[in-house]
């Protein structure tokens, strides 16, 4: 019920009308503790600006790099982030939980 | 997602109505889900529990993985009363995420001293509750004890369907209110819908506590199904 991501999407329509290339990342599952619930988005653009958060940080960088891919590709990825998933990944939550991050390009 | 329905989804929260965004994580497909059609959605019982709940959450149906995003608008608190309850009421729910506003003509008591960073208007409620956009996601609080003040604020919340109405006084006082409100045009199932006495029954004796009672009862109306809300409350 309380919604304070509102900016956000607000953002990725506001930028996809300004012309620029744009993803959208949005927490979709998460285990154990994890630093933002389900639901928690971050827009980013072509020029690498990004707004909002997924982690609080922590995985904030590899998001914006994959989010450049799905805007170049048009496809949807969904990517997992976790401790006890490092080979998958450099990055991992520092708090010891697992989300999963659906990220989609818009327009 | 397609500019379209991120269009329309920013439209829905910008005219505070709730709605639900759809995602087959697997293939990226996406269907919005306004309020008004909920019931009649195939995934209407999961739609209804997720909003209920607040909560946006991945589920399987259909053999689908779908991801729900629910989006619904920022609870707002309007309290009639700047007394001293209002004073604890006030930072209380805002802590809890409401956005809060205290009426009260009385200058006096609606004085920035008493509310710091709470917004303030010390209007009659004729006055100051219509530019207030108050709606179904407005928990409405009527506390003076004046006739005067309280009862034009809860017809006006009548009217606005708030999700909560409490008032505050006695069984007798409400009885007493009750009467005034349906010589006033309100209907019995408007003057049923006041919770009053207000508040759960914690024994609450300090503005504090009695601040607690409100907003424990608040949020179990907001949370809590049908069923279990009137057991609750």
């Amino acid at each position: 019920m309380l919604d304070r991501d509102e900016d956000i999407l607000r953002a990725a329509e506001d930028w996809q009308k300004a012309g620029r290339g744009v993803a959208l990342a949005t927490v979709v599952e998460t285990w154990g503790s994890a630093p933002r619930p389900a639901g928690s988005s971050l827009v980013i653009n072509d020029e690498g600006t990004f707004l909002g958060s997924v982690s609080g940080g922590c995985v904030e960088g590899a998001v914006v790099t994959e989010a450049m891919d799905v805007i170049q590709s048009g496809k949807p990825k969904m990517l997992e982030f976790g401790v006890a998933d490092e080979t998958a990944w450099n990055v991992g939550l520092s708090c010891g939980g697992t989300i999963r991050v659906f990220v989609e390009k818009v327009g | 997602m397609k500019l379209e329905i991120l269009h329309e989804l920013n439209a829905e929260r910008a005219a505070r109505r709730p709605v639900i965004l759809v995602t087959d994580t697997e293939n990226g497909e996406q269907r919005l889900v306004k309020a008004r059609d909920f019931a009649k959605d195939p995934l209407h019982a999961e739609l209804d529990k997720q909003l209920r709940m607040g909560k946006s959450a991945s589920i399987e149906a259909g053999g689908k993985k779908l991801f729900l995003n629910v989006c619904a608008p920022t609870a707002k608190l309007v309290i009639v009363g700047a007394v001293h309850i209002s004073q604890a009421l006030a930072p209380l729910a805002r802590s809890l995420g409401y956005d809060v506003t205290v009426v009260d003509p009385r200058t006096a008591f609606a004085s920035p001293e008493r509310f710091p960073d709470i917004p303030l208007v010390a209007e009659w409620p004729d006055t100051a509750l219509p530019p207030l956009n108050v709606d179904p996601y407005t928990a409405f609080v009527a506390v003076t004890h004046d006739p005067k003040i309280d009862d034009p604020a809860l017809l006006h919340a009548f009217e606005r369907n708030c999700f909560y109405i409490g008032a505050l006084g006695s069984r007798k006082t409400h009885a007493k209110r009750g009467d005034r409100l349906r010589a006033q045009g309100a209907k019995e199932t408007d003057v049923a819908r006041i919770h009053a006495p207000i508040g759960l029954a914690i024994g609450a004796v300090s503005p504090s506590e009695i601040a607690v009672s409100i907003m424990a009862e608040i949020t179990a109306v907001l949370r809590l199904p049908s069923k279990e809300k009137v057991e609750a409350a």
